[in-house]
């Protein structure tokens, strides 16, 4: 599944159930085929119009990655 | 439809209490509502509570009737209203209709969240499930972080810069600096706002509104009744509360906030005014990109112009139209629940020239904007002199 990202950020104030992890990335992608998903960042860091692929999902949450 | 008036108004400081409970905070504020209304307890017919959370913040349910029984309001309908960060002004929109439908005479409103008690940590866990508990908050979305992603696509699609969103911080702190009942009054520089710590890109410390306890309170009567009752009673001009998604992932374009469009033209429908018509507004600055935004889906000013007007010295309190007069959720505090009642009492303060220090020169016809979560609902009230 690839996508663009349609806008991102860094968490640093994280809730305490992901305290152990921040700072990290979310972001909404948008799927090239169709429709939003709100996604964790795995790897390097994105920004908006970057192109993304999903590496796995945890949970029901999708981690994306930069396509390089 | 019978017009409506505020008749009383009453408010508690904001601030971090640690030795105040929700209930003191609420009774306060009721109290001295009731006072300013001319209204004893055993008039009033229905009482309306906004609170967002008290259950996970102070582990009390059954609010509203725990409130109106403290206040010595027995035997009528007592209703907790929760729509997140709305709470507070949708309680005073069902109030609102209650007394306009001819069902009740005399409806007290009270707004309150005691948050203080708890880690910033599990604040930020309360707030966010005011998300989508299912998607955005499951990744690990807070709300400053769906705030920060809304302001890096305001940035993106309208050039909105750091300088701008810093520049309402520091208008909303000089205006708290006068306001005796803020959370925060101290004056921040723009090196100050810019260098804060950060909290989400492109989001600082300097960009988010305060964890506060508080409450506010209104009593509203029939606009026929009101002049019998108080000197200066202030017209509902127009009320409207709209919704929409709680996702961010699930809207079309997430710079603009369709809740607050739609209440917006709602209200100003009723009222037959326009944008131009409004002296002075008390916006929902969670973050202060929301101010920026709430400007432009107020019709205060064109897409993507909210940043170079809050630059620009407009919406300061000498300025065109003064924005948040009252330091706003960024330095007067934040107790949730309480907040959109907390700006109907600052609006009607201004209209009856009650305001202290804060007060403006041109105050005949104020705004109100209250935002739930990020976008799910929002309620806009416009007040003004009879």
């Amino acid at each position: 599944m690839t996508g663009t990202i349609y806008t991102e950020t860094v968490v640093y104030s994280p809730p305490e159930a992901f305290a152990s992890e921040a700072p990290y990335q979310i972001a909404i992608v948008t799927l090239d085929d169709g429709g939003r998903m709100t996604s964790r960042i795995l790897g390097e860091r994105v920004s908006i119009d970057d192109r993304v692929e999903l590496a796995e999902s945890r949970d029901g949450v999708p981690f994306f990655r930069k396509i390089a | 439809m019978r017009e409506v008036s505020v008749i009383g108004v009453g408010k508690t400081r904001f601030g971090a209490f640690p030795d105040r409970n929700l209930l003191s905070l609420a009774v306060e504020a009721g109290q001295k509502c009731l006072e300013n209304g001319n209204i004893a307890p055993a008039q009033v017919d229905a009482f309306f509570l906004g609170n967002f959370a008290a259950p996970s913040f102070v582990g009390q349910n059954h609010l509203a009737p725990y409130v109106s029984s403290a206040l010595g309001i027995r035997g009528v309908p007592a209703t907790r209203v929760e729509a997140a960060c709305a709470s507070g002004g949708s309680a005073v929109y069902h109030a609102w209709a209650g007394v306009a439908s001819g069902i009740y005479d005399t409806v007290l409103v009270v707004g309150v969240e005691k948050m203080t008690s708890q880690t910033t940590a599990r604040v930020a866990e309360i707030l966010a499930s005011a998300g989508d508990c299912s998607g955005e908050i499951k990744a690990g979305a807070t709300f400053p972080s769906l705030f920060a992603m809304i302001a890096r696509r305001h940035m993106h699609q309208y050039g909105t810069t750091r300088e701008q969103l810093a520049a309402v911080a520091v208008k909303n702190h000089a205006n708290g600096a006068l306001n005796p009942d803020a959370h925060m009054r101290k004056v921040v520089s723009l090196e100050q706002a810019l260098a804060g710590k950060p909290v989400a890109d492109p989001l600082t410390l300097y960009d988010c509104s305060l964890i506060s306890d508080g409450a506010a309170a209104v009593v509203l009567a029939p606009t026929e009744r009101a002049r019998d009752l108080v000197q200066k009673p202030v017209r509902v001009c127009g009320i409207a509360q709209a919704s929409d998604y709680l996702a961010l992932d699930q809207k079309p374009d997430i710079t603009s906030f369709p809740a607050v469009c739609a209440a917006a033209r709602k209200a100003f429908a009723m009222a037959e005014l326009t944008p131009d018509d409004i002296q002075f507004a008390e916006v929902h600055d969670c973050f202060t990109i929301a101010e920026i935004i709430a400007l432009e889906d107020l019709g205060f000013v064109p897409r993507g112009e909210g940043g170079p007007v809050s630059a620009s010295g407009a919406t300061a309190r000498d300025g065109v139209r003064p924005i948040n007069p009252s330091g706003g959720l960024k330095a007067k505090g934040h107790p949730v629940g309480a907040t959109g009642v907390a700006q109907v009492c600052d609006v009607v303060n201004q209209i009856r020239c009650q305001a202290g220090e804060m007060q403006l020169k041109r105050h005949s016809l104020g705004l109100t904007q209250n935002l739930g979560g990020s976008g799910g609902t929002s309620v806009v009230t416009f007040l003004g002199e009879i």
